[in-house]
């Protein structure tokens, strides 16, 4: 795709039931609300709850007229760290990619310690977000809470503007409790990265 | 107001600013979202006057438009695939008896083997039925042209589809401006039927005609959609006029001017096309495209207008006729009669199988180069269909192919492309 661009390109790896295709939905809004062009698209496999389900999110600053795949991704999100190792995750990641999983584990224990030959190990970062998404709405819903990760990993959207997603999405109460989840995922991935750049050699 | 929503919430809101006064319509994707949408939209009482009516299957629901089209209703529906095969009598009853319905195709494959994803082979499968059927490039121009399918088909008393691709469409978050309830009622006259059941002047309306005028009703059907292709373009220019923007139309010409090499196309793929013809165009290569909004009426004298001074056609098409190649490719051809250019039809994207960028590119510089056959097939698996083919050879009992290829391929449910 458009390399030199300022075409942002996002795919998500989830299980039918998690939200996968409400994520790319909201982080399209969120870069909306920045007076941004996105696109997001879902991949219907099998629509069964618990398949594996993909879906795409194009952010630019042009119009987007492309109807691809997304299969050269800068950036992935995870909602289901038990996909590692079944499902092709990481197929087309471009280097210097960003990988954002939901788990409590690290990489390393993930057994994802290969990545770091594709993009920088300050880019890859684990966020526990079925807890967080537990302790503040009650429901093991991953997908709002991990776009509050995502903004502090990558930047191309602001939590501010994830927020109005999702208050432009769910009811007042449910959407508070998002929000409240996806800050603190914000904070916890802000740290994690501040800490790998300080433990991370010149 | 520009907002970031779902083409097919677009498209419901885009149908009930158009007034109908019956929805009658049976769920199937990925038609669904649309029909829920003006669904919510009728129970929360936005979309007035108007009776939603649950039926048990796609016959009944255009039965029923037809019905409320001849009583003198606004009448729309919307299905998709198998929906519209198991309407299809219903279809051509629409248009020979001259009815104003408006339906929406979010277009899907047709089985078996039983496909849910995207391509044109239901539009195709009802393409000689009378309806006008446009094309929508992007959610914006789908919306747009439900305003106008509503004004054209009530302008000629014949039914109008608005073809939108399934998923990749109708499950698209994008930016769509959704039209103001004052602007729609601005465009859209309230309908004046041309005939109608009415019971203080009574008429009948389906006769049976015989061998000594059904040729003639048929011409007259023919004649009508040639008004269309003077209305068409009529329309979008009224529409982009009013609405500030431009959607429809019969043909949309890109970077075609000076080019050597076009390639025609409906629906959404237009895009990624022209994603790919822009990078050939970075490297000199002088290649353009035309995207068909109107495939029924053809806009025959429109397209080889378009592609007047060209050497190479490349027709792109999401539909294939076993046992003949492309369809949209003999209309083209047909249009271009005369006149020195080769026309190659390319089937591509059949089932939702995705039409990558990458390999339009490649696909142009191979027509570019002279080198394309009349009947090519986009990114197909040769070795496994030859796979297939020697185990058809080797034994009578093969069995069903459709299993016998899938078990070769294995599991893809988490493949990309």
């Amino acid at each position: 795709m458009d390399a030199g661009g300022s075409l942002f390109q996002v795919r998500i790896h989830g299980r039918g039931g998690q939200g996968v295709v409400t994520a790319a939905e909201l982080l399209s809004v969120a870069a909306f609300v920045e007076g941004r062009f996105a696109q997001a698209f879902p991949s219907f496999g099998s629509e069964r709850t618990g398949a594996p389900v993909m879906a795409f999110c194009r952010i630019d600053n042009a119009r987007i007229r492309s109807r691809e795949p997304i299969v050269e991704p800068d950036a992935l999100i995870v909602q289901d760290a038990t996909l590692v190792h079944q499902v092709d995750l990481f197929s087309g990641l471009r280097p210097g990619g960003y990988v954002l999983v939901n788990s409590a584990h690290s990489f390393e224990e993930l057994g994802l310690c290969d990545l770091e030959r594709i993009t920088s190990p300050d880019r890859l970062v684990t966020v526990p977000a079925t807890e967080l998404a537990l302790a503040h709405t009650g429901r093991p819903l991953p997908n709002a809470v991990l776009l509050g990760g995502f903004a502090a990993l990558v930047g191309v959207v602001s939590i501010e503007s994830v927020a109005v997603a999702l208050g432009e999405r769910f009811s007042s109460v449910v959407a508070e409790a998002n929000v409240a989840a996806a800050t603190e995922a914000y904070r916890l991935v802000e740290s994690e990265r501040e800490e790998l750049a300080r433990v991370a050699p010149d | 107001m520009l907002r970031q929503i779902e083409g097919s919430r677009a498209v419901a809101e885009s149908v009930a600013l158009c007034r109908p006064e019956v929805v009658c319509a049976y769920p199937i994707s990925p038609q669904t979202h649309i029909i829920e949408g003006i669904g919510a939209l009728v129970k929360a009482g936005t979309l007035e006057h108007c009776e939603f009516i649950n039926v048990e299957s796609e016959f009944a629901a255009m039965s029923v438009c037809i019905g409320a089209s001849a009583a003198g209703a606004r009448a729309y529906t919307a299905t998709s695939s198998q929906g519209l095969l198991f309407m299809i009598e219903a279809v051509y009853n629409v248009a020979g008896l001259g009815l104003p319905v408006v339906m929406t195709l979010a277009n899907r494959a047709i089985g078996a083997p039983i496909n849910i994803w995207n391509d044109h082979s239901d539009a195709m499968a009802v393409r000689d039925s009378g309806w006008i059927q446009l094309f929508a490039e992007t959610n914006q121009e789908a919306a747009d042209l439900h305003l106008q399918a509503f004004r054209l088909a009530e302008a000629l008393s014949m039914p109008v589809m608005v073809c939108m691709d399934g998923f990749i469409l109708t499950h698209a978050f994008e930016a769509v401006e959704v039209a103001t309830q004052q602007q729609v009622d601005a465009f859209l006259p309230a309908y004046e039927p041309r005939q109608v059941l009415d019971p203080l002047e009574p008429v009948s309306i389906g006769a049976m005609v015989g061998p000594e005028a059904f040729e003639e009703v048929r011409y007259l059907a023919h004649v009508k959609q040639l008004q269309a292709l003077d209305l068409i373009p009529e329309i979008a220019a009224e529409f982009a006029e009013s609405f500030g923007r431009r959607s429809g139309g019969l043909v949309t010409p890109y970077r075609s001017e000076d080019a050597d090499t076009v390639v025609v196309a409906l629906g959404s793929v237009l895009g990624t096309i022209k994603d790919a013809v822009d990078e050939l165009r970075d490297r000199g290569e002088r290649v353009g495209v035309l995207g068909v909004g109107s495939f029924r009426p053809f806009p025959a004298a429109a397209v080889r207008q378009a592609l007047h001074g060209v050497t190479r056609v490349v027709v792109l098409e999401k539909a294939l006729a076993p046992g003949a190649g492309g369809i949209l490719a003999t209309d083209v051809t047909m249009a271009c009669a005369g006149v020195p250019v080769s026309v190659s039809a390319v089937i591509a994207g059949l089932g939702g199988r995705p039409i990558t960028k990458a390999s339009l590119t490649r696909l142009v510089e191979q027509a570019a180069a002279g080198a394309l056959e009349p009947l090519t097939f986009l990114d197909l698996d040769r070795a496994l269909v030859e796979r297939e083919l020697a185990r058809m050879a080797s034994r009578r009992r093969s069995g069903p192919t459709a299993e016998n290829v899938l078990r070769d391929v294995g599991i893809v449910s988490a493949r990309v492309v």
